[in-house]
C-alpha cells in the first residue's frame, strides 16, 4: 500500500471516529456509532500494517501481540459486571497511558526517527516525546489508583498530604528543569536520565492527584483520565507526525474534557481547578459550609410493608437510584417493582443525578441492563425544572418537594462522600434501613400480596 | 411552661373558615403547645367541637374567655376592634392583616404591646412557600371562581355532539395568571372549556400552557414583572393596547375571570362597561379582585349583579365558600409557621427577627410596628437585570441545549489569551509542526461539537467508546515494530529493544481496542425503549 493510500485510509478512519462519537449522542443511533468506531479502528490498523512504514518482518509480532491483548480484552469485556464498569474503564485508561509511555521511549531511543530533522524541528520533536511520556505516565498511574479506589482496594477517603500544593509545584519545577536538561542533552544516553526522572515524578504526580480525591468526585476523575489518555495519544501523534493520531487523540481528549466539564457543573465545581488536579477536597467543606450547622432533627424509619403501602397508593413515583443500588445488585428488583407499578397504572419515572454512581451515566447503564425502558429515565434538570434552585450548594434532585420521600440506606453512617445529608431529617422523609436488594425484594413481595 | 394557642370563632359576616382543624391541632400539641378552641369555631367548616376535643384541644365557650386564656391567637380575618379589646396585653396574633390597607389596625395592635404576624406578608421565597397562605387561598378561590361561573352560566363547559344537537364548548378568558388565575385555568380546562389567559408578565406564558390554557399576548413591548414576581402598574400606551385586546376577547368569549391585582394599589379597571355590553347575553364575569375595587367597572363587591344581560359575580369570600378545604390548607400554613417559630419543639415561640421569613411576616413586634420590612434579598422571580438573563438562565440548566453565552469582557480576555498563544506558536514553530497543529486545533473543536449534545444516559458508553478509540495509539507502536530498512540504513538502531517495547505497546492497546468496543457493544445492546 502506498503512502497516499495509507493517508486516505487515515482520513476515512478519522471521519468514522467522528461519526462514532456523534452517533453515541443518542440511544437510537448509538449502536451504529459503536460500529463506525470499530470499522474506523480496523481501517486504521490495517492501513498502518500494510502501509509503507511496516515491513513483512513485523507481521508475526503484530499478530502475536494483537491476539494476546485482544483476547484478554474480549474476555474482560465479556465477564465484567455492569456494576464494575467504572473499574474496567479506569483500568483501560491506564493501559493507554502505559502504551503512550512505551511508544515515547521507543521513539526516543530510535536514532532514525529524528535523523532527517533540522535543529528547530528536532527540539520540537523531543519536546513532543517529553510531553507525550509525561501525560502518558500521569494517565497510567492516575488510572491505576482510580481503579484501586473504584474497586475498593484503596479506601475512598481523600489522602491529603501536608503542603500538597507545594509538593505538586516542586514536582512541576523538577519536570521543567528535567525538560531543559533533556532538550540540551548531547546524546540519547545523556538525555535518558532526565527523561526517567521526569517519568518517575509524573507517575508520583498521577498517584498523588487521584489519591487526594474523595469518592464523590470519582465520576469526574474517570472522565478526566479519559481526556488525559486522549491527549497522550495526540502528543504521540505530534511525535510521529501522524495526523490520524493527532485528530483521534484530540477528539478523545476534548470529549473527555467536555464530559468532565459537564460533571463539574453538575456538582458546582470549578472546571479549571479540576483540570489542574488536586481537587475534591472542596466537596466536604462547600456542602458543610452552606448547610451551616450539622443537620439535626428526627429521622423517621419506615418498614418494607409500609413502603409497599405508600407505593400502592401513589400515582406518581420517582425512583432516584444511587450507588447503593449498584452495590446491592438491586437493579433487577427495581425493574420488577417498576414493571408491577406501571402495570397498575402508576406513573413511574427515574431521576438520575448527573454524578450518581462511580462514573458518568453509570446508573443509566445499570437500569438499561435490568431492561428499564430508557424513555422513563430522566436527568435531574428534566424533573427539577419547575423548582427554583436557590440555596443548595450542589445541584440535587429536589426529592423533598415530593409528598413523601423514602431513602434506602444501610445505616445512618454518612456515605462515600463523607457528607451528612439534611434530607434524612426532613419530615416528609422516611428511612428504609437495610440492604437495598433485600429490602426491595420485601417491598415487592408486600406489593404483590 | 408551654404556651396556649387559642382559636376564636371568626366574627366577620359570612366568614366560614376557621384557623385550625383537628388534624393540625394534634401536630401543634406535638410541638409542645396546648390548644384551646372556641366552642362552635369550626361549625361553618364542618368541624364539630367533638372532633377538636378528640384531637386534644380544650373547648372554651365564649370569645372573652378564650382570648383571655390565649398566649397566641390564630385567626383567619384580622381582628375587629371588639376583639382587640378582648386581647391580652403582649399576646401574639397570627392572621391576615393587610397592613398597607389597615394602618389604624396596626396602631391599635401596637397599643396592646402585641406581636403580630401577618399571613399576607409572608415573603415570596421558595423556603417560605409552605407558609404562603395567600397562594393556598388563591388556589381555592381560582377553583371556586370557575364553579361559581359554571353555576351562573346557562350551558355546558365542554363541547358535545349529542342526539339532541351539537353543544359548542364554552370559551373562558382568564385575566391575570397568578396562583388564582392558574387554578382557574386548570379548573376550567378540567370542565372541558377552551381557556385563554393574559398576563402582563410574559414569563408566565409557559405556566398558562402547562395548565392547558392558551396564552394571549398584548401586542406592545413592555416588561410587566415587578418586585417579588408580582405584576406592576403598566404605562398608558400598554394599557391602551391591552384594552383593545380585551375588547376583542370580550366579544368572543362566554366567561371572563379577572384576577388582576397590583400589591398595595386598587385593582386596575380592565373591563369597561362597553366591553360588558359587547359580550353575548348569558355570559358571566367573575371579578376576583372585587375586594380591591374590582377589575370590571360594573362589579359590585360581594354581590352578583346582572348588567346588559351579563352576570357579574363580585364575591369577596370565594375561599370561604370552600370552607373545609380552605380551613385545612390555612391551618397547615399556620402550622408550618409555628414550626418556624418553635424550632426547639418545646411549646415556646421565638420570633427571630434575623430569620428573613419571620422578619417579613412580622408586622408588629412587642408593640413596635415593624412594617414594612426591609426589601427582600431574594425573590421568586428575580427582577431582570438585563434582557439576556432570563434567556440564559434556563439554557444553563441543562447542558446539551447550548451553554449560556459568556460575558463580553470574559470572552475578550479569552480571545486575547488565545491570540497571544497562537502568536507565540506561529513565531517560533517550524512549518511542518504548524500543519499538525492546525489539524489538532480543528479536531479539538470537532470533539467539542460532537460530544456537547450527548445525553447523560450515554455517558458511560461514550467513555468506553472513546477509551476504545484512544487505543489508536497502537499505530505509534505499529510503525516502530519493523520499519522498512531503507529508513534505517546508517543508524545504530537498538532493534530488538524497540521491538519489545512496541510489542508490549501493541498488546496493551489491543486489550483496550477489543475490550473497549466489545463492552460498549454489550452496554448499548441493553438500551431499549
Amino acid at each position: 500500500m502506498s503512502e497516499s493510500l495509507a493517508t486516505v485510509s487515515y482520513i476515512g478512519a478519522t471521519i468514522l471516529f467522528i461519526l462514532s462519537l456523534g452517533g453515541l449522542s443518542n440511544p437510537e443511533s448509538s449502536r451504529r456509532g459503536n460500529l463506525y468506531g470499530m470499522i474506523g479502528m480496523t481501517i486504521a490498523v490495517l492501513a498502518t500494517i500494510f502501509g509503507p512504514r511496516v515491513t513483512m518482518a513485523g507481521i508475526p509480532w503484530i499478530i502475536g501481540s494483537m491476539v494476546a491483548g485482544g483476547s484478554i480484552g474480549l474476555y474482560a469485556a465479556r465477564v465484567v459486571k455492569m456494576t464494575q464498569m467504572p473499574e474496567l474503564v479506569a483500568l483501560m485508561h491506564s493501559l493507554v497511558g502505559l502504551a503512550a509511555c512505551l511508544v515515547g521511549f521507543a521513539n526516543y531511543i530510535d536514532p532514525s526517527a529524528a535523523a532527517h530533522l533540522t535543529s528547530a524541528e528536532k527540539a520540537i520533536h523531543e519536546m513532543e516525546i517529553y510531553i507525550g511520556i509525561l501525560i502518558g505516565a500521569i494517565t497510567f498511574s492516575g488510572s491505576i489508583i482510580a481503579f484501586g479506589k473504584l474497586s475498593g482496594k484503596i479506601g475512598g477517603k481523600p489522602l491529603l498530604l501536608p503542603a500538597r500544593h507545594w509538593l505538586n509545584l516542586l514536582g512541576l519545577l523538577i519536570v521543567i528543569y528535567c525538560g531543559w536538561q533533556f532538550l540540551h542533552s548531547a546524546s540519547v544516553s545523556a538525555g535518558m536520565l532526565p527523561l526517567i526522572v521526569m517519568t518517575l515524578i509524573a507517575l508520583l504526580f498521577g498517584i498523588h492527584m487521584v489519591m487526594a480525591i474523595g469518592g464523590a468526585d470519582m465520576p469526574v476523575v474517570v472522565s478526566m483520565l479519559n481526556s488525559y489518555s486522549g491527549w497522550a495519544a495526540a502528543a504521540t501523534g505530534f511525535m510521529l507526525s501522524n495526523d490520524l493520531l493527532i485528530v483521534t487523540g484530540a477528539l478523545v481528549g476534548s470529549s473527555g474534557a467536555i464530559l468532565s466539564y459537564i460533571m463539574c457543573r453538575a456538582m458546582n465545581r470549578n472546571f479549571i481547578s479540576v483540570i489542574a488536579g488536586g481537587f475534591g477536597t472542596g466537596g466536604g467543606t462547600v456542602v458543610a459550609a452552606s448547610g451551616d450547622a450539622q443537620p439535626a432533627g428526627e429521622v423517621v424509619a419506615i418498614s418494607a410493608a409500609e413502603t409497599a403501602e405508600l407505593l400502592r397508593e401513589a400515582r406518581n413515583v420517582i425512583i432516584v437510584p444511587g450507588y447503593g443500588m449498584a452495590v446491592a445488585q438491586a437493579q433487577h428488583t427495581v425493574c420488577e417493582i417498576t414493571q408491577y407499578l406501571r402495570d397498575n397504572g402508576i406513573n413511574v419515572r427515574f431521576g438520575i443525578h448527573p454524578v450518581a454512581g462511580r462514573m458518568p451515566g453509570h446508573m443509566n447503564v445499570l437500569l438499561a441492563e435490568a431492561r428499564v425502558p430508557y424513555d422513563i429515565v430522566l436527568e435531574m434538570d428534566e424533573l427539577n425544572a419547575d423548582f427554583p434552585n436557590t440555596d443548595v450548594a450542589m445541584p440535587v434532585l429536589e426529592v423533598w418537594k415530593a409528598k413523601t420521600s423514602i431513602v434506602m440506606k444501610r445505616s445512618m453512617a454518612s456515605g462515600y462522600a463523607g457528607v451528612d445529608n439534611p434530607l434524612f431529617y426532613k419530615e416528609n422523609n422516611r428511612m428504609l434501613f437495610g440492604d437495598a436488594k433485600k429490602m426491595l425484594e420485601e417491598v415487592f413481595v408486600a406489593l404483590k400480596s | 411552661m408551654t404556651l396556649m394557642i387559642g382559636i376564636p370563632r371568626e366574627t366577620a359576616a359570612g366568614e366560614k373558615r376557621v384557623a385550625t382543624v383537628p388534624e393540625v391541632v394534634e401536630k401543634l400539641i406535638k410541638l409542645g403547645f396546648s390548644v384551646a378552641v372556641e366552642s362552635g369555631a369550626g361549625d361553618a367548616a364542618n368541624f364539630s367541637d367533638d372532633t377538636y376535643r378528640a384531637a386534644g384541644a380544650e373547648i372554651i365557650a365564649g370569645a372573652a374567655k378564650l382570648w383571655a386564656a390565649s398566649d397566641i391567637v390564630f385567626k383567619v380575618r384580622g381582628p375587629s376592634t371588639d376583639e382587640i379589646g378582648l386581647m391580652r396585653e403582649g399576646c401574639t396574633l397570627v392572621s391576615f392583616i393587610w397592613p398597607a390597607q389597615n394602618p389604624e389596625l396596626l396602631k391599635q395592635l401596637a397599643a396592646k404591646k402585641a406581636t403580630v404576624l401577618a399571613m399576607d406578608s409572608v415573603p415570596r421565597m421558595s423556603r417560605a412557600q409552605k407558609l404562603d397562605a395567600l397562594s393556598s387561598m388563591a388556589n381555592i378561590a381560582g377553583y371556586r371562581a370557575v364553579i361559581e361561573a359554571a353555576h351562573q352560566f346557562g350551558r355546558f363547559f365542554t363541547g358535545q355532539i349529542t342526539a339532541a344537537g351539537k353543544v359548542p364548548p364554552a370559551k373562558v378568558f382568564v385575566i391575570g395568571a397568578g396562583v388564582a388565575g392558574l387554578a382557574a385555568i386548570g379548573a376550567a380546562c378540567g370542565l372541558g372549556a377552551i381557556v385563554r389567559a393574559n398576563d402582563t408578565r410574559p414569563e408566565v406564558g409557559d405556566q398558562v400552557k402547562s395548565m392547558g390554557g392558551e396564552f394571549v399576548t398584548v401586542d406592545y413591548e413592555e416588561e410587566g414583572t415587578g418586585v417579588g414576581g408580582y405584576a406592576k402598574l403598566m404605562s398608558e400606551g400598554f394599557q391602551k393596547a391591552q384594552r383593545e385586546t380585551f375588547a376583542k376577547q370580550a366579544k368572543e368569549v362566554d366567561i371572563i375571570i379577572t384576577t388582576a391585582l397590583i400589591p398595595g394599589k386598587p385593582a386596575p379597571k380592565l373591563i369597561t362597561a362597553e366591553m360588558v355590553q359587547s359580550m353575548k347575553p348569558g355570559s358571566v364575569i367573575v371579578d376576583m379582585a372585587a375586594e380591591q375595587g374590582g377589575n370590571c367597572e360594573l362589579t359590585e363587591p360581594g354581590q352578583v349583579v346582572m348588567k346588559h344581560g351579563v352576570t357579574i359575580i363580585g364575591y369577596t369570600d370565594l375561599p370561604s365558600r370552600l370552607s373545609k378545604q380552605s380551613s385545612t390548607l390555612y391551618a397547615t400554613n399556620l402550622f408550618r409557621l409555628t414550626e418556624e417559630l418553635c424550632k426547639t419543639k418545646d411549646g415556646i415561640i421565638n420570633v427571630n427577627m434575623e430569620d428573613e421569613v419571620i422578619r417579613g411576616t412580622t408586622v408588629v413586634k412587642d408593640g413596635n410596628i415593624t412594617w414594612p420590612p426591609p426589601a427582600p434579598k431574594l425573590s421568586a422571580a428575580p427582577a431582570k437585570p438585563a434582557a439576556a438573563k432570563p434567556v440564559a438562565a434556563p439554557a444553563a440548566k441543562g447542558h446539551g441545549k447550548g451553554g449560556a453565552p459568556a460575558s463580553g469582557t470574559k470572552t475578550a480576555i479569552m480571545f486575547g489569551a488565545a491570540a497571544a498563544l497562537f502568536w507565540l506558536i506561529g513565531a517560533n514553530a517550524p512549518a511542518a509542526f504548524l500543519g499538525h497543529f492546525t489539524v489538532f486545533v480543528l479536531a479539538c473543536f470537532v470533539g467539542y461539537m460532537v460530544v456537547w449534545n450527548v445525553t447523560p444516559a450515554l455517558h458511560t458508553p461514550l467513555m468506553s467508546v472513546t477509551n476504545a478509540i484512544s487505543s489508536i495509539i497502537a499505530i505509534g507502536a505499529l510503525v516502530q515494530i519493523a520499519p522498512p530498512l531503507s529508513l534505517l540504513s546508517g543508524f545504530n538502531r537498538p532493534d530488538s529493544l524497540i521491538r519489545w517495547l512496541a510489542v508490549a505497546g501493541i498488546a496493551l492497546t489491543a486489550v483496550n481496542m477489543f475490550g473497549g468496543f466489545a463492552v460498549t457493544q454489550r452496554m448499548l445492546a441493553m438500551f431499549r425503549k
